[in-house]
């Protein structure tokens, strides 16, 4: 036996099963919430922004919007996925079993990106219910999507495997992730910050994900495209390299 | 005999400087069941952690079916089950669904026969629909033995299963654990109960502080440490000890009708014919006399008491 293919698909399925018993907090609740952006920000103040960069405001906020549950939702599913068993003592018997640090991040955080591209996949389609969408490059679009899912579901992964509580699986996201979403150009481009502003915002990683992502939608760009995958690659392969160490070490998940 | 689980210098020391095991060296037969017995804080399940795999070992090899557990952890994991000592269930899911996902796990295909005859041989085959949450605390603990059973292991580590469950599971359980012997599975349990340990294992180890003091074939371990207690049914009841016979390890029981000689079956002169002899002077007469075999529970204290004493010279 070289790849437990049995023990994958088993804690895929086991996370997916989770995520349909709670289908209204995983699908519902963000799509509800997203839809209330584009009602707030879309339609009654979007309707006297005119347009951003050439492009509707309404629809101009839909990739960061995206982007924004997608960094939440990826890192809530990951991390809550391996912190539970840890949590309960179930994770005895993931330790115990004959699977390799590989096959437990593919089936958890396998998971996890299954679950956020369904939700990211979801909100566009609400979205086009609210805005005029159109997307210029669906390949690139997908890629990003599919990176950046990857990306913070390992950051997830990491963070459920270091937690303590309950608490700290909540705080990154609510400290780091909003924070630096809301600073990255989800509702503004980049250029209509004040001079330093923008010099500043280029330390923010989430700035080169949304402006990738809004580019495969309008063809415009805070950035060049190619730094923005370039970004998002380096971090993908950061976490992965996190990963690596947590799972060569035995950090935190053994005695 | 080959051995089927092989443990050579095994040592354990926490990160907080610990040291709960000190070069453990086992070898499990195959088809045996050996029980582990020590007090609390042994070190018991450290050492079924480390084998399998929840607790990285300090230094030592263990090999299971001639797989290193290190290094050909595949194998050598797919041919164990565990039995962990604290009840850790998945709240939300099925019976059903929790055992599928365990023998997948580990790597199996699906065989809903075999998860059938597991949870009917563990009487959970009519709650294999329900949640677990909605279950008692012994129908958990069936759960986790059905879980650990789900991928048909020839290796079965049962830490402390009977602590704490009701007389109908520790029944279930010990005919469980006398069928799956039968078909072939090398079973190694730690439990507090010491007839369990008695009726049950082939052979018994005792851990104290973190090291093996003895393992041996359970009767041979009662023959060569057993003591032997010779009990004298006296014709009159004395009211103490008598003087003369104050340097005998003795006691009276039964309100002074019984007196209590404790022996070492394996000393030179066991005493036993110069006390008789000793009460036959003293005009002790008694009806009738028997000896009776010390219990592993006795064997156990004295050994560890032994320990303790030993330690302090
Ligand atoms: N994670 C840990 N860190 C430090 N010490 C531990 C840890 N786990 C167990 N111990 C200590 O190791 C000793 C052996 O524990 P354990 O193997 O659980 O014993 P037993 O199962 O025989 O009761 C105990 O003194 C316990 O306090
Ligand atoms: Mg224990």
């Amino acid at each position: 036996m070289s790849f437990n293919g049995h023990g994958v698909w088993s804690i895929y399925r086991f996370e997916m099963a989770r995520a349909l018993r709670t289908l209204v907090q995983s699908l519902v609740t963000p799509v509800l919430t997203t839809s209330l952006y584009f009602v707030v920000f879309g339609s009654a103040i979007g309707g006297r922004m005119g347009e951003v960069e050439g492009v509707n405001y309404g629809a101009f906020i839909v990739p960061g919007l995206i982007m924004l549950s997608l960094f939440t939702e990826s890192l809530f599913n990951a991390s809550f996925g391996i912190y539970f068993p840890k949590f309960t003592g179930t994770i005895y018997e993931l330790l115990s079993a004959p699977v390799s640090a590989f096959e437990t991040v593919l089936g958890y955080v396998g998971a996890a990106v299954t679950k956020s591209v369904v939700l990211g996949l979801l909100i566009l389609a609400t979205a086009s219910l609210f805005v005029p969408l159109h997307i210029q490059h669906p390949l690139v679009m997908i890629a990003f999507l599919l990176l950046t899912a990857t990306t913070f579901s390992l950051f997830g992964f990491i963070i459920g495997v270091c937690a303590n509580s309950f608490e700290q699986i909540q705080v990154i996201p609510m400290l780091v992730v909003t924070p630096l979403t809301f600073l990255g150009g989800a509702f503004y481009s980049i250029d209509m910050l004040p001079g330093v502003w923008k010099t500043i915002a280029l330390f923010n990683p989430v700035v080169y994900l949304i402006s990738g992502f809004r580019w495969s939608f309008y063809g415009t760009a805070d950035v060049a495209v190619g730094i923005s995958l370039t970004a998002i690659s380096g971090c993908f392969l950061v976490c992965l390299a996190i990963i690596w160490w947590i799972f060569a070490t035995g950090y935190r998940l053994k005695k | 005999m080959p051995s089927i689980l092989t443990i050579r210098q095994l040592t354990k020391t926490y990160a907080n400087g610990f040291v709960a095991l000190k070069n453990i060296d086992l070898d499990i037969r195959k088809g045996e069941i050996v029980a582990l017995l020590g007090p609390n804080g042994a070190g018991k399940t450290t050492l079924i952690s480390a084998v399998c795999g929840i607790v990285t070992p300090s230094s030592g090899t263990i090999t299971a079916g001639g797989f290193d557990t290190a290094r050909a952890y595949r194998p050598a994991r797919a041919m164990i089950g565990l039995v962990p000592q604290e009840l850790a269930t998945d709240a939300f899911e099925s019976v059903w669904s929790t055992v599928s996902f365990s023998r997948g796990l580990f790597g199996r295909a699906p065989n809903p026969a075999h998860l059938e005859h597991v949870l009917r041989a563990l009487s959970l085959w009519d709650k294999r629909k329900d949640r677990i949450m909605t279950l008692s605390g012994g129908m958990k603990r069936r759960v986790m033995i059905a879980k650990a059973l789900a991928h048909e292991p020839s290796i079965l580590f049962l830490d402390e299963p009977t602590a704490g469950v009701d007389v109908e599971l520790r029944r279930d359980m010990w005919n469980l654990v006398r069928s799956l012997r039968e078909s072939g599975v090398t079973i190694i349990l730690t439990t507090h109960y010491i007839e369990e340990a008695e009726e049950m294992a082939d052979r018994v180890g005792v851990i104290h502080k973190g090291e093996l003091i003895v393992v041996d074939d359970k009767v041979a371990l009662m023959k060569k440490l057993g003591r032997k207690r010779l009990a004298l049914h006296l014709q009159e009841p004395l009211a103490a000890i008598p003087a003369a016979l104050a340097d005998w390890p003795l006691a009276l029981k039964a309100d002074g009708c019984e007196l209590h000689y404790e022996f070492d079956i394996n000393a030179e002169h066991t005493g036993v014919p110069t006390l008789l002899r000793q009460l036959s002077d003293l005009g002790i007469p008694f009806r009738d006399l028997n000896t009776s075999q010390s219990s592993l529970e006795e064997i156990f204290v004295n050994l560890v008491s032994d320990r303790e004493k030993g330690s302090h010279l």
